[in-house]
């Protein structure tokens, strides 16, 4: 995975989102405190919102550039949301299926273990049990990148490392590569190689997550 | 109930009918619009959109019948076409129409804004167009107020009154809906008939929405 960030910026609520990083590790941290614009440089690179100004590259494929906006849809980017966005009405295995009526799921529903659940309805499921849902729903169009937006918040603690087993599972089994947001250091340093350090919008450290992740944050005026 | 009586009740559920079906699309359609984008003008078609809730019913009547009179702007072109429109069935149609609307686009409205845009995001990563999202996402989650809408749109058009009397009239046999009847019988002294009337408007409305919760009930099961 290449994925190239720009002078990707545009306009959050109290600052400008502005940020630039070539990453290359099949899993990186996006780490910074809440507020810090991680969810909206997800999105931009989901293709849900477009930058004001920027470069988003993954793999060669020019994404945003200019005129150039690739919808989300053709970017066959995955993004599993902090509350997962299942969809309420329907079952675990139309959910899956959403994303590829005709390709195989078997694979993606093995590696998070849900063979058991497909006949379920997601509102009957428990907080780990939506997440790996959402993991296989996202799996199943064989993402180029796979986006995860606090994926253990809201979680029991009993659970995280069960889930971070998951995410290791499908980054060995499945080769998918990941950006892994946030808040928590010690989430990423079982899972990502590499950190991005995000500050009201801005870069402020790239490195090994050892290194960078592990630094206290000190954030003047910050909300 | 005499003939006559009955022929009042089926015209009203007839023409009714036909107006909540016109008005369908466009309604759901602008809803739609004015939950899910900004666009220039938004204000205005919310203006418009909501006048006739808010003038007395006679004085959309006026506009109507200025509107589609022999020398209104589109009476003009209508009677070009050979089209009559004032003091027919269409002009009853018309005056449902223009009343019923803007509830449908208000409850439609707020359904639409209730489906959380997360879902919507989601499906758009998964590969899904415009068109599926809304059709399989959007609509499916909003259907609880989307049938409000249109039950409520179409018990307004059985109770039209003052919009009708203007532009349509109350021609007996033609023109004359469950409203005007169950008032030229109160006019007369003919209570009895009125009172008949009266339960006849109840029983409809009782049916339409015992009918939408049912449908709704059957469809809460997931597929």
């Amino acid at each position: 995975m290449k994925l190239e960030l720009d002078g990707v910026s545009f306009p959050l609520a109290h600052f400008d989102l502005d940020v630039t990083a070539r990453l290359s590790s099949i899993t990186t941290g996006i780490f910074g405190p809440s507020g810090a614009g991680k969810t909206s440089l997800l999105e931009a690179i989901a293709g849900l919102r477009r930058p004001r100004r920027g470069r988003i590259v993954l793999d060669d494929r020019v994404f945003d550039d200019g005129d150039v906006h690739v919808p989300a849809r053709h970017r066959r980017i995955g993004y599993v949301p902090q509350e997962n966005a299942l969809f309420p009405h329907m079952s675990v295995l139309r959910n899956i299926r959403y994303g590829a009526a005709d390709a195989p799921v078997y694979e993606c529903v093995r590696v998070v273990e849900i063979e058991h659940l497909l006949a379920r309805r997601v509102t009957t499921l428990s907080g780990g049990e939506q997440k790996r849902v959402a993991l296989a729903r996202a799996l199943v169009t064989a993402p180029r990148l796979l986006l995860l937006d606090e994926p253990l918040a809201g979680l029991d603690r009993a659970l995280h490392g069960r889930i971070l087993d998951y995410l290791r599972r499908i980054r060995d089994e499945l080769r998918v590569a990941m950006l892994y947001v946030t808040h928590d250091p010690e989430e990423l340093a079982g899972i990502a190689e590499e950190t991005v350090v995000l500050e009201r919008g801005r870069v402020v450290a790239v490195g090994k997550t050892a290194e960078v992740a592990g630094r206290p944050i000190i954030s003047p005026g910050g909300p | 109930m005499s003939a006559a009586e009955w022929h009042v009740v089926a015209f009203t559920l007839r023409v009714a009918a036909l107006s909540t079906l016109l008005i369908a699309p466009l309604g759901v359609g602008v809803a739609w619009l004015l939950a899910r984008y900004r666009w220039p003008g938004k204000s205005l078609v919310e203006t418009v959109v909501t006048l006739p809730l808010v003038l007395p019913p006679v004085a959309t009547g006026l506009l109507l019948l200025k509107l589609v009179g022999r020398r209104g702007p589109l009476g003009q072109l209508l009677d070009r076409a050979g089209v009559d429109v004032v003091f027919t069935w269409r002009a009853v149609v018309l005056a449902m129409m223009a009343m019923s609307f803007p509830l449908l686009v208000r409850g439609c409205r707020v359904a639409f804004e209730e489906v959380n845009v997360r879902f919507e995001q989601v499906a758009r990563t998964l590969g899904a167009s415009d068109w599926r999202v809304f059709l399989t996402i959007t609509v499916p989650l909003a259907l609880r107020g989307i049938v409000g809408g249109l039950v409520l749109a179409f018990a307004r058009a059985i109770g039209e009154f003052g919009a009708t009397i203007v532009v349509a009239g109350n021609i007996p046999g033609r023109t004359r809906t469950l409203a005007l009847a169950i008032y030229d019988d109160v006019q007369l002294g003919h209570d009895d008939a009125a009172f008949r009337l009266l339960g006849v408007a109840a029983a409809i409305a009782f049916v339409a929405l015992w009918t939408s919760e049912a449908v709704l009930r059957r469809r809460g099961a997931p597929r």
